[in-house]
């Protein structure tokens, strides 16, 4: 199954394979009006996915419905309902394990049912594709947006991406395969949106004809052994890992971890490529910068025009990915400023927390604003707190 | 297929460790009818094992692997558990993920390799402990099986937790005083072979392994019906005998002792009509074939 042979070719649906290069920098495109859920199924329909397990939560739902109706018309090779989101992650470890391309979502209290499935994957090095679509996280039960849950799959071994807006979820999505499928990575990844701000709400995307699709996912360029007895010799280990009986097995155990963050890292030059750059500056050179991720850096965006017209000149750094976090492009395009400000949609302020660990004079980061719980930030509430700060009303709280 | 699947290729056979070329010679893949009698022979059967000396689970291991009919095409799926300790020493593609999702895992898996194989002979074979397939694992058990994935569960039933130390399980005897349950369990042993026929198992059969060839038969209706009919469950008594106290010589006894007809290992088999049906079909298949082999 090499991809040269595969390219032009034609899937049982009629769509025909083209190389993941053309289909996402140069086939036709054409404007739709869409929300992130249907966002989710016209990217999955593209995608060439075999295997889609689902379980419903608030906001994800929707889009792990649509990719139902999709298995239906035959966009999909196979899609059943699991019992809890720990045994949907399990049964897309069970699929990617026997060399399947898998589809999944969550949001919040099913992604931390999930959580012993993550570090799982990455060890095992499963391709697996999660879309999070976060939300809070009980108690008080919440279905409103909050990205605390983020915080808390960061060091799982997982590439994670997080998408502002529903273009970059499509992009995101399809883009996120031909990353975690390279040999030198070959990790899970989990691609995020803010759940109801993109999920729910309408946008403007740009996508390419839904005649075409990506290349399937090969198995056996995997730097693990694929599970279907395909492939000789078969693996007879003979060599308990688990005992550390040996210096191979005990090799193993000390560097394998190690090697799941170098992979991770080792993904950057593909992302670099496909996205873009891991980071995305405006204003970088001003005294005052915000940095963020998601949909805060909309919001951010925003109170950048609105403090404009009062004459207060601020940048704004968009981080794309959280894993790899990009801490050299961080420093760089932080390297000037006075003072930055994180704004979050969670009460820990993880991302302010990852921003200090990466640069120099980090008392210049001012952690917040933060809104969690569900809560929306208006751009006015950034404007607020900049100016407070700049006013000295506020002390500034460090570390 | 058969010794396929495991052939050194010529320009490397020279430098493999002598241990691998005796196992690729001496190989059972392929050998049709093989059975527990290839146990002692066959180098992929587990030579060594990290189970205590004269541990049940040893020998119950050995009887399901050489009991496979399909070894070069089936993967197991285990759990953490005293059986998680011995899959590295086996030769068929096995995968360990977490303590319980045995059935999960086994249900994606199931359907990953029939969705890329349509039409070929894949097997799927779950082995996991008393804890991992009735306590942590048991909605995953039991779903797979109201969704009849076509895998076969194998639970080796010793009756508690054997690899934390002896704590209780859902399978342990009322009564039964063991670490966290210092006062005797308070409930009876959950009637799993009960459940999984009411789940919609096609195969259920509860026994030790004191009998190899019961537990051959067992093991093969019970791939054979998972295969083209739907799950099957088999329970198999494979005491722990450093937690109940007994002897490296003494687990057979101690099998022996449980499955009279009024024990609670006593040999119970239950095969659906669709299954009954299934093996029937079988056996006719082979009938006209030995007929004309023995005109030729
Ligand atoms: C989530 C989780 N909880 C607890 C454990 C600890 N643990 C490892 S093995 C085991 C018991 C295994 O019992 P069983 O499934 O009956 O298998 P046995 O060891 O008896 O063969 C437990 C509780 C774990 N690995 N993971
Ligand atoms: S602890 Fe019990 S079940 Fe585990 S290997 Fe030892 S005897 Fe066997």
């Amino acid at each position: 199954m090499e991809a040269n042979t595969i390219i032009g070719t034609v899937n049982k649906k009629g769509q025909k394979i083209v190389e993941p290069e053309y289909l996402f920098f140069e086939a036709p495109r054409q404007q739709y009006f869409m929300t992130g859920s249907e966002v989710v199924r016209e990217a999955i329909r593209r995608a060439s996915v075999d295997i889609s397990v689902a379980y419903p939560i608030t906001p994800q739902s929707e889009a792990a419905a649509m990719v139902g109706d999709l298995y239906v018309e035959g966009y999909v090779g196979d899609y059943f309902r699991g019992e809890s989101e720990f045994a949907v992650m399990s049964q897309c470890a069970g699929a990617s394990f026997g060399g399947a391309r898998v589809f999944t979502t969550t949001s919040g209290p099913g992604t931390l049912r999930a959580y012993e499935n993550f570090p799982m994957w990455a060890g095992s090095r499963l391709p697996i594709l999660i879309n999070v679509m976060v939300r809070g996280i009980n108690s008080p039960l919440n279905i409103q947006p909050d990205t605390l849950e983020l915080g808390m799959i960061l060091d799982t071994g997982m590439l994670i991406w997080h998408a502002e807006t529903a273009q970059e979820l499509l992009d995101y999505l399809l883009k996120g395969y031909i990353v975690a499928e390279e040999p030198d990575v070959h990790l899970p990844i989990a691609v995020v949106i803010d759940g109801f701000f993109v999920s729910h709400t309408k946008d403007m995307v740009m996508i390419p004809s839904a005649d075409l699709a990506l290349p399937p996912y090969n198995p056996y360029r995997s730097p693990v052994p694929c599970m279907d007895m395909e492939v000789p010799p078969v693996r007879m280990m003979r060599d308990p890992f688990v005992m550390k009986s040996n210096y191979i097995s005990y090799a193993t155990h000390a560097s394998w971890q190690q090697e799941i963050r170098a992979a991770i890292e080792r993904s950057r030059k593909h992302t670099i490529r496909l996205i873009g750059g891991l980071i995305e500056e405006e204003n970088s050179d001003a005294d005052i910068l915000i940095v963020s991720s998601g949909t805060a850096v909309a919001q951010g965006r925003e109170a950048i025009r609105l403090l404009a017209e009062e004459g207060i000149r601020v940048g704004i750094v968009k981080v794309k990915t959280l894993r790899p976090f990009p801490h050299e492009e961080i420093r760089q395009a932080t390297k000037n400023a006075k003072l930055i400000f994180v704004p979050e949609f969670n009460v820990v302020g993880w991302m302010a927390r990852e921003i200090k660990a990466v640069i120099p004079d980090n008392h210049r980061v001012i952690e917040g604003p933060h809104v969690a719980g569900g809560m929306t930030m208006p751009p006015e509430v950034i404007v607020e707190e900049i100016k407070k700060v700049l006013a000295g009303k506020k002390e500034v709280v460090r570390g | 297929m058969g010794k396929e699947k495991i052939k050194i290729c010529d320009e490397f056979y020279d430098i493999m460790p002598p241990e691998y070329r005796e196992l690729v010679d001496s190989a059972t893949y392929g050998k049709e009818g093989r059975g527990w009698k290839d146990v002692g022979v066959a180098k992929e059967l587990i030579e060594e094992h990290s189970l205590c000396a004269g541990c049940p689970e040893s020998i119950a291991f050995r009887y399901v692997l050489a009991c496979l009919p399909n070894p070069e095409d089936t993967v197991m799926v285990g759990s953490t558990g005293c059986t998680s300790l011995v899959f590295p020493h086996v030769a068929v593609h096995n995968i360990h993920s977490l303590f319980g999702n045995q059935n999960a895992v086994a249900s994606g898996l199931k359907r990953a390799l029939a969705h890329r194989f349509p039409g070929k002979i894949k097997d799927v074979v779950v082995l996991a402990g008393d804890g991992a397939t009735v306590d942590i694992g048991l909605d995953m058990t039991l779903q797979s099986w109201f969704r009849q994935e076509k895998f076969v569960t194998i639970c080796f039933d010793n009756e508690l937790y054997a690899n934390t130390g002896g704590q209780e399980s859902g399978l342990m005897q009322k009564g039964f005083v063991s670490k966290m349950a210092p006062a005797g369990k308070k409930f009876d042993k959950v009637k799993l072979p009960e459940i999984a026929q009411e789940s919609g198992c096609h195969y259920v059969a509860t026994l030790t392994v004191s009998k190899p060839n019961r537990v051959e038969k067992a093991i093969r209706q019970a791939v054979l019906i998972a295969r083209e009919v739907g799950p099957t469950y088999i329970q198999l008594y494979t005491p722990c005998i450093l937690e109940i106290g007994k002897q490296a010589m003494e687990g057979l006894q101690e099998m022996r002792d449980s499955e009279g007809p009024n024990e609670r290992f006593a040999f119970k088999e239950y095969i659906s009509e669709e299954a009954k049906a299934y093996l029937a079909s079988l056996e006719k298949e082979k009938k006209p074939a030995a007929i004309s082999s023995t005109q030729a």
